[in-house]
């Protein structure tokens, strides 16, 4: 098998017609395969979220990581534009649908595409994924501790808005993986989540982990627990396997 | 993610960064994961002058405890100076 791959920026339209950057990676073999929509973190459209795009690409997948502070401007550094989002108050949900959206539609068009899309996103890019997995049709989704699904929206960040009773909207598999040391969401958290959508009746597998905490597969962060995040990536790609497969 | 907790307000005075010293007009305040800091928290102070864009920023980020030294520093000395404020 050929696992040579391409990563490059590509533009697109999102969300009220505005132009949005996006990392895309994809497999170089040109047989007809699924595609993952990486959402990244507060933190921003950082490398630690462009390698895991490319690692999706590897595992033979189109990905691509739309960076959703966009509008803050071009050759701006990741974490200079993760300030001034935050300083701001965040970004809107119905701004990053929108541009979540989008970066779904560029998948499908590519001609490699087999018409199936996961999205996945850690922190607040698992809330944005809960998100995107109920308002979009999308065919697997994956949340790595997305905080803020459940508790209360911090003054601050009013855009970051409890989602639990979009859980009846949910339209695809989700897959959910959490650190049992993690505060944001803390277990007890995690436990309504995975109530709420057991009585919505909607597919879903929970996996936590113990001695993990926030962001367990940030290998470059001090939080970083490789046990957790090796069986996770794997959890990960069966799963995502599953839903994506060529009929 | 992450804990949210933010706090922003106007300052003034200036900061030096890589391409220089930024009259700055704004801060946030914030205790999160770092871009850079080895910790899984730090407390984050962006120095900030929006007007001329995201990039005129200074950043730092520091330990809980060496910022709770830091802003008690602060305070001692501007107590200690209060008659030339």
């Amino acid at each position: 098998m050929d696992v040579a791959l391409t990563a490059e920026t590509v533009f697109f339209t999102g969300h009220g017609g505005d132009e949005i950057e996006a990392y895309l990676a994809r497999p170089r073999d040109p047989g007809a395969r699924g595609g993952m929509v990486f959402i990244h973190h507060l933190p921003g459209y950082d490398r630690e979220t462009k390698e895991f795009v490319r690692r999706a690409a590897d595992a033979g997948y189109d990905a691509i990581c739309p960076n959703l502070y966009s509008r803050v401007g071009r050759d701006v550094s990741p974490d200079d534009a993760a300030a001034a989002v935050r300083a701001d108050g965040g970004v809107p949900d119905e701004q990053v649908t929108g541009d979540v959206g989008a970066a779904v539609a560029y998948l499908r068009d590519l001609d490699t595409s087999n018409g199936k899309v996961a999205v996945i996103g850690h922190c607040s890019g698992g809330r944005h994924t809960f998100l995107a997995a109920a308002s979009m049709p999308l065919d697997a989704a994956v949340v790595c501790y997305g905080g803020l699904i459940v508790g209360e929206t911090p003054p601050q960040l009013p855009t970051m808005v409890p989602l639990l009773d979009r859980a009846p909207d949910i339209g695809c598999p989700l897959l959910g993986l959490f650190g049992n040391d993690d505060q944001f969401p803390t277990p007890d958290q995690v436990d309504v989540i995975d109530k709420a959508l057991t009585e919505a009746g909607k597919e879903h597998e929970f996996h936590r982990y113990d001695g993990a905490g926030h962001a367990f597969f940030s290998v470059d962060r001090t939080a970083y627990r490789v046990e957790a995040a090796l069986d996770g990536w794997e959890r990960i790609w069966t799963f995502v396997g599953r839903h994506l497969r060529s009929r | 993610m992450c804990t949210h907790e933010t706090a922003t307000l106007p300052v003034a005075g200036s900061a030096k960064g890589p391409t220089g010293w930024i009259r700055v007009t704004d801060a946030s305040v914030y205790f999160d994961h770092p871009s850079h800091a080895v910790a899984n928290h730090t407390l984050n102070i962006d120095l900030r002058r929006p007007a001329d864009g995201p990039s005129a920023r200074v950043g730092v980020e520091l330990t809980a405890d060496s910022a709770r030294a830091l802003a008690e520093t602060i305070l001692r000395v501007l107590d200690r100076t209060a008659s030339v404020q």
